[in-house]
């Protein structure tokens, strides 16, 4: 790879992927969790169940299966996603989702409810009184937020299959580095995976001050 | 109490981890009672890996040897690196100019040829650049530049990569476009990516032949010697790297270019694909 011509464009794409995942999966992900965290109702475990073990769920599976559906024989053939960077923003999306989910749940659920019992009683709105808690949760919650972006801008497997590391259109960081180690440039590698760290740090430097200031 | 417990867990916990990263059990010269079984590290190219010769050469050649061989299959580039780091004791690579520079530079010892397959264009049935008709692969290449069809490229400095980009440079053009896909994948997701794409691919035979089922795109154009994809196989210079296993790496290269080694890889894949998918190459083999 001649550093100069190619790297940023591969940075910029794996910032553009991430940061769209990011984003859709925190507006699915975010208000669900919420709500899982303040209701109560049946069934209820069932379904925490399910969204903790789509944490655990292989990102080279999801890759695969999104592979098999967006294929040119696939269902979902004629959309034209494969090797795309909207079918790696699919994917991550996927992926990212149990985490916004299930963290933020956790964060919610884990404020003493009497909190909102008390604002009730002097006078608050329901909805007041849950925008309360949630405000209260806001440092899980945005671990959460940050664990999503952890988790898509470090993962290879599933942007690999369903991307396929295409230079210049869908080659992000994490490719890039496999492919760099498969050439035998080991030093590359390790620089690429240099700059990937140090991003994930500026990021999550930005998010820790939201995540611990105290509220106004 | 607790703590004392938790002192047992941790210890049980780094036996563990210790038992896992010794493979095999150290030398203690106090009971020399069994000597641990020996072992080789090969690197080699993915091809000779996914083709499934080495699962039918190895057992031949453990079974004769009692010497066990791990296999690393990556691309040529890294295969090589990994010999020049010490990492590997036998490389099986198919990128000669990179190997005599390898032997070259002192890094390794006594190359000797394996054998080879070739390497094919395949593309679309329809053949819109119309390659068929073309009388080098040179031409061919120079054709879908010229009508600008998807052309589907390894880009990764593999065996195969570096045999595309000699035809390209054969050919006088430095491929550039849209129309140009560097996938940097392997050869069996690039076959893929160009059956999507409807696209071209320069492919080696046993991966297509392997995938020939599964993926719309038919040989447009073989034949030329230009093709030829020849596989070698070197031992780690003992030299360089003290520690390399070369007694053994010497042992199994030379059972690959001797006649039993040269029988199987002239007969492995004609059940399966019909054809046979290489041709050996070791001086051993060749007919007097």
């Amino acid at each position: 790879m001649e550093m100069n011509s190619q790297f940023w464009p591969i940075l910029f794409l794996s910032l553009r992927v991430s940061g769209l995942a990011v984003a859709i999966s925190s507006i699915i992900g975010l208000p669900l969790g919420v709500w899982l965290g303040l209701r109560r109702f049946r069934g209820k475990s069932i379904l925490i169940g399910l969204v903790q073990t789509g944490m655990a769920m292989p990102p080279v599976v999801v890759g695969l299966l999104l592979y098999l559906l967006l294929s040119r024989s696939g269902p979902l053939g004629s959309w034209e996603w494969l090797f795309t960077p909207a079918a790696m923003i699919l994917a991550q999306v996927l992926l990212c989702l149990p985490f916004v989910v299930g963290i933020s749940m956790a964060a919610v659920a884990a404020v003493p409810r009497e909190l909102q019992w008390q604002l009730r009683s002097i006078g608050a709105s329901e909805r007041q009184s849950q925008w309360a808690m949630v405000c209260e949760a806001r440092t899980g919650i945005l671990l959460a937020v940050a664990t999503a972006f952890g988790r898509s801008l470090s993962e290879v497997g599933a942007v690999w299959l369903v991307g396929g590391n295409i230079e210049g259109q869908t080659r992000v960081m994490t490719t890039a580095i496999v492919l760099e180690t498969g050439k035998g440039h080991f030093s590359l590698a390790l620089l690429l995976g240099a700059v990937l760290l140090s991003v994930a740090l500026a990021i999550n430097i930005v998010i820790v001050r939201y995540q611990w200031r105290a509220l106004p | 109490m607790r703590q004392s417990r938790w002192w047992i867990f941790i210890l049980a916990v780094v036996g563990l981890v210790q038992g896992c990263a010794k493979s095999t059990p150290p030398a203690d010269k106090s009971e020399a009672v069994s000597t641990p079984p020996k072992s080789m590290t090969l690197a080699t190219t993915t091809s000779a890996q996914d083709s499934g010769l080495l699962d039918v050469l190895l057992p031949a050649f453990e079974q004769q040897s009692g010497i066990q061989v791990k296999v690393v299959a990556v691309g040529s580039g890294q295969a090589l690196e990994l010999g020049r780091r010490g990492d590997a004791d036998l490389l099986l690579t198919h990128s000669p100019d990179d190997e005599k520079k390898f032997i070259e530079e002192g890094w390794g010892l006594n190359r000797r040829p394996l054998m080879h397959n070739d390497f094919v264009i395949a593309g679309p049935a329809e053949d819109p650049a119309g390659i068929k008709q073309t009388k080098t692969a040179a031409d061919a290449l120079r054709a879908i530049a010229e009508k600008q069809c998807v052309f589907v490229s390894r880009g990764d400095e593999s065996g195969t990569h570096k045999k595309e980009l000699a035809v390209w440079k054969a050919a006088g053009i430095k491929p550039e476009g849209n129309w140009y896909v560097s996938s940097g994948t392997g050869m069996a997701l690039s076959l893929r990516m160009a059956h999507e794409k409807r696209g071209y691919i320069l492919a080696d035979r046993g991966t297509y032949l392997a995938l020939k089922n599964e993926i719309e795109l038919v040989v447009d154009f073989e034949g030329d010697p230009i093709l030829l994809n020849k596989y070698s196989v070197m031992e780690v210079n003992p030299a360089r790297h003290p520690h390399v296993r070369h007694a053994e790496a010497k042992l199994f290269a030379e059972f690959l270019v001797s006649m039993p080694g040269q029988e199987i890889i002239r007969t492995f894949g004609s059940e399966k694909y019909g054809q046979p998918l290489f041709v050996p190459d070791a001086e051993e083999a060749v007919p007097k």
